[in-house]
């Protein structure tokens, strides 16, 4: 098979195994109230996830983030963190200065 | 068939304060980038985007791509990776019922599922009626999607004046964007408790298993919050 036919049926499996999961939920939750238990469990375990997922992209991550040290992620993280809560829970701030502050440190290392 | 006065204010969450435009387009910008040295076109990269968009995924795909695995490898760890839209989903879907809206309009937006529409919706349910949720609920994901898409488009063309400091700097911006989000969200105690083991238990089981080690902290730190509230409310 030619490369970019291979890559065409790279992103189809890839489209398909997301939807999957997607679509999964939507059956699941058809007939399902926002006042059961079950969604309450649903609930807590999709927030449990996210912050899992979150601490592990901080504390061992892959890609481009492996160029910086755990100690500038986390004073950058610190301190955008701070900018959220006295801006009144502004997200653009902290978000474009996160990306200005560590490209600034990366730069001096 | 949409209403288009909560489809716009869905919309509109992506210029307000709050917007996850920031976080979106850093990470997607950045993914175009690695798209385009990973040998893939244009057109594939802005459809793998459009079609898959959920980034743990797209950089699973890109880097198995590089590696050479096979099909089904592929396909595991992709459904693996991404299988946290599924509680996602289940959690997100009764809010936006109502008998009124037509079967389709749900498939459409169960792909618009990810992570920054997904806390945002969390985030403004209760203040729209519960019969245009779904419509206000497709306004935010064709934002935030449209967002995606342009992003990895804008990433792919100007991935040759991307230095290496600039991805170091782009890759930070998500992690920021859901923590902030998270800990906007731990306004009561169940959730607080449930992102606090989350976020404590997933990075001590990816020392025993990398691969699963998301999936178990989410189920047991998950588990752990709904138990606790329950006892709660039963004593009360």
């Amino acid at each position: 098979m030619d490369l970019s036919s291979n890559l065409i049926l790279v992103i189809i499996v890839t489209s398909v195994a997301t939807f999957a999961s997607r679509f999964l939920g939507i059956l699941t939750a058809e007939n399902l109230s926002d006042k059961s238990k079950i969604f309450d469990w649903f609930n807590c375990v999709a927030y449990s996830i996210l912050a899992a997922l979150t601490a592990r992209m901080v504390i061992f991550p892959a890609g481009a983030l492996l160029e910086s040290t755990f100690l500038i992620r986390l004073i950058v993280i610190a301190i955008c963190i701070i900018v959220f809560i006295y801006s009144k829970k502004n997200l653009v701030l902290p978000t474009i200065f996160s990306f200005i502050f560590l490209t600034f440190l990366s730069n001096m290392n | 068939m949409i209403n288009r006065k909560y489809f716009y204010q869905g919309l509109k969450s992506l210029i307000s304060s709050r917007s996850p435009a920031i976080a979106l387009a850093c990470s997607f910008v950045a993914l175009g980038a690695l798209m385009h040295n990973a040998g893939f076109n244009i057109q594939q990269s802005t459809a793998s985007s459009f079609f898959t968009y959920a980034l743990p995924g797209q950089l699973v795909m890109t880097e198995s791509f590089l590696v050479g695995s096979s099909l089904i490898n592929i396909f595991l760890s992709v459904w693996l990776v991404n299988f946290r839209l599924y509680p996602m989903s289940v959690a997100l879907v009764p809010i936006l019922k109502h008998r009124s809206q037509p079967r389709w309009k749900y498939y459409l937006s169960c792909h618009m599922i990810a992570v920054s529409s997904w806390l945002i919706m969390k985030d403004n349910y209760k203040k729209i009626d519960q019969k245009f949720r779904l419509d206000y609920w497709l306004g935010i994901g064709c934002g935030t999607l449209s967002a995606a898409v342009i992003s990895t488009f804008f990433g792919y063309l100007i991935s040759d004046y991307l230095t290496a400091e600039m991805m170091v700097g782009l890759a930070i911006v998500n992690p920021v964007y859901f923590l902030c989000m998270m800990i906007g969200a731990m306004n009561n105690l169940k959730i607080t408790i449930a992102i606090l083991s989350g976020g404590l238990l997933g990075p001590i089981l990816y020392l025993v298993t990398p691969e699963w080690s998301i999936l178990i902290a989410g189920i047991v730190g998950g588990s752990i919050a709904f138990l606790i509230k329950d006892k709660k409310n039963g004593s009360i």
